[in-house]
């Protein structure tokens, strides 16, 4: 049983890997081709890095992934704050499921309900060029503000409400108990959100598809547009560039983990 | 009790402003397009014109039911069995599965369609071994493959987390019981895990039914499913009625079968409860 058990285990692993090793493996295949191995080349890798649009998509990603996961973390931090301390649970549990709405619905539903409302306000201003980084950013900082929520919300539940009034008792106005007493509190679960709303926007194709621009294309979307109609090597050379940059976080976050706890048990 | 002060009331007002104007907002100009005609009268003109998309919605429906199936009959015995492997293992085994969750989905898909496309590795290795060539991409069990394939770790994951999150001790009990492996399995394990099990099995069907890459690659754009269908009349300003009222249908869709789906799993958490004191 335990030798199945493993067998089991070897086999469906092994198929869950084999697109994505052999991925890797023709990246390095000299002839553009899928079914024979003919020869190892670098030159995939070369025409990826000499593609200015792969590097300007790369850049946007970037940078709509920090700024989105900032401000979603802001807003989603004191959203969680407020609506701790809100006494009505009709308000409350409005709210709370307004902003889980992105989280049930299929991405797709998000996607073209906020280009309809974009629509609307395009021409409402009778603006030709609306799209761009601002609706990028305005979706993107939408499906992550549940996921901030997600994380922020229960160490609000866990806080002891008297330190907070006993930093007011001795004289801290509310706002500077909060920053002094709740804030570093609260940090790992804003942490938390800073990094999964960051992993989701960088992730994310199917909302940006329906929101963005040609002048504005994220990496996904960049993927997307090239393996539209053809088959393009360099998408193989960037894809594997992608999935040993993700194994290395991964390998990196378990093995700092590891060590962490380690310590922790010599203590 | 402390009088709120201006802070604390107005903390979450960015947020709540947010959700209205970007959530709610686009919910109801889905709910204004679905129901008005190109005028912008009311009517229901858009929801009957759906009719000509009924075989979209049951192939929909059934090939995600289909990959959620089979999602969780391999899922289920891989998420067991990699709970009863050593610490050690089981944290290898974890990164394993988030590994490919971490990947984009349409690296992915490609990569599969790569696997198995035409002039793919998997057929020229078949016809140097003197085999007939297979054709899987452009057909449904393509599709299906792809979306198996896709979201067999959203499974695995929440289900091995029940799984590890199980007190070991019930397992035990139900043996000195007399239990034998079969009955601890199907009397203890699997009611313990249903909601790892239905956690799973939402993550699995609601982006399998609304899925449009999948389809678009390994069903090579001969296979229209809702997400595709949705994708195309969106291209197109004049349908966008006809696409809202169709993204409409499927968000009340997936909000039924999640709300059953969750009831079904109170009622076994309480039956295990009351079993329990019992």
């Amino acid at each position: 049983m335990k030798i199945l058990s493993k067998f089991y285990i070897a086999i469906i692993f092994v198929l869950l890997y084999l697109p994505i090793a052999v991925l890797i493996i023709f990246s390095f295949n000299e002839s553009g081709s899928l079914s024979e191995f003919s020869g190892f080349s670098t030159m995939w890798y070369k025409e990826l890095f000499e593609d200015e649009e792969a590097f300007t998509s790369l850049m946007n990603s970037l940078i709509l992934a920090v700024s989105s996961a900032v401000i979603a973390t802001v807003i989603g931090t004191f959203g969680a704050l407020g609506l701790h301390r809100m006494r009505s649970r009709y308000i409350k549990g409005a709210v709370n499921s307004i902003t889980n709405i992105p989280m049930m619905n299929p991405d797709i539903v998000t996607g073209v309900s906020m280009m309809l409302l974009f629509v609307a306000v395009a021409n409402l201003i009778r603006s030709q060029s609306f799209f761009g980084f601002g609706t990028m950013l305005v979706a993107h900082v939408t499906f992550s503000i549940p996921y901030v929520m997600l994380s922020v919300m229960p160490r609000f539940k866990q806080l002891d409400k008297s330190l907070s009034e006993a930093a007011q008792d001795l004289g801290c106005t509310p706002a500077k108990a909060f920053f002094k007493v709740e804030l570093p509190e609260i940090i790992p679960g804003i942490i938390s959100g800073l990094m999964l709303g960051f992993t989701m926007s960088l992730d994310d194709f199917v909302i940006s598809h329906f929101v963005s621009s040609p002048d504005f294309q994220t990496l996904p979307l960049y993927v997307y547009n090239q393996t539209a109609h053809n088959v393009k090597f360099s998408m193989y050379a960037l894809s594997s560039l992608i999935v040993a940059v993700i194994l290395v976080i991964l390998i990196a976050v378990n093995f700092a983990g590891g060590k962490k706890r380690r310590e922790v048990a010599k203590k | 009790m402390r009088k709120k002060s201006f802070f604390q009331k107005a903390a979450a007002v960015p947020h709540i402003m947010w959700v209205i104007m970007f959530i709610a907002a686009p919910m109801l100009f889905v709910l204004y397009f679905a129901l008005t005609d190109a005028e912008g009268k009311f009517s229901f003109s858009n929801i009957a014109e759906l009719s000509k998309y009924g075989n979209v919605f049951i192939l929909s429906i059934a090939f995600a039911l289909i990959a959620t199936v089979i999602c969780l009959l391999i899922g289920y015995p891989l998420a067991y069995f990699m709970s009863r492997q050593s610490e050690r293992a089981q944290k290898i085994l974890m990164v394993l599965v988030m590994l490919p969750m971490w990947c984009n989905l349409l690296i992915r898909t490609y990569a599969l369609m790569a696997l198995l496309d035409n002039g793919g590795l998997l057929n020229s290795l078949l016809v140097k071994l003197g085999l007939d060539k297979v054709s899987i991409v452009g057909t449904n069990f393509g599709v299906i493959l792809g979306m198996v394939y896709d979201f067999l770790p959203y499974m695995v994951l929440p289900i091995f987390t029940s799984m590890t999150k199980l007190d070991k001790r019930y397992i035990e009990a139900s043996h000195d019981l007399g239990c034998n492996n079969w009955q601890t399995m199907t009397k203890v394990i699997m009611p313990l895990t249903v909601s790892g099990v239905i956690s799973g099995i939402t993550m699995v069907f609601v982006p399998s039914i609304s899925t449009f890459y999948i389809s678009q690659k390994l069903g090579a754009g001969k296979i229209d499913l809702v997400g595709d269908t949705i994708e195309r009349l969106f291209q197109n300003t004049s349908t966008y009625g006809v696409g809202a009222a169709m993204s409409l249908i499927m968000m009340i869709l997936i909000l039924i079968s999640v709300g059953i789906m969750n009831r079904f799993s109170d009622d076994e958490d309480k039956t295990v409860k009351r079993g329990g004191i019992r």
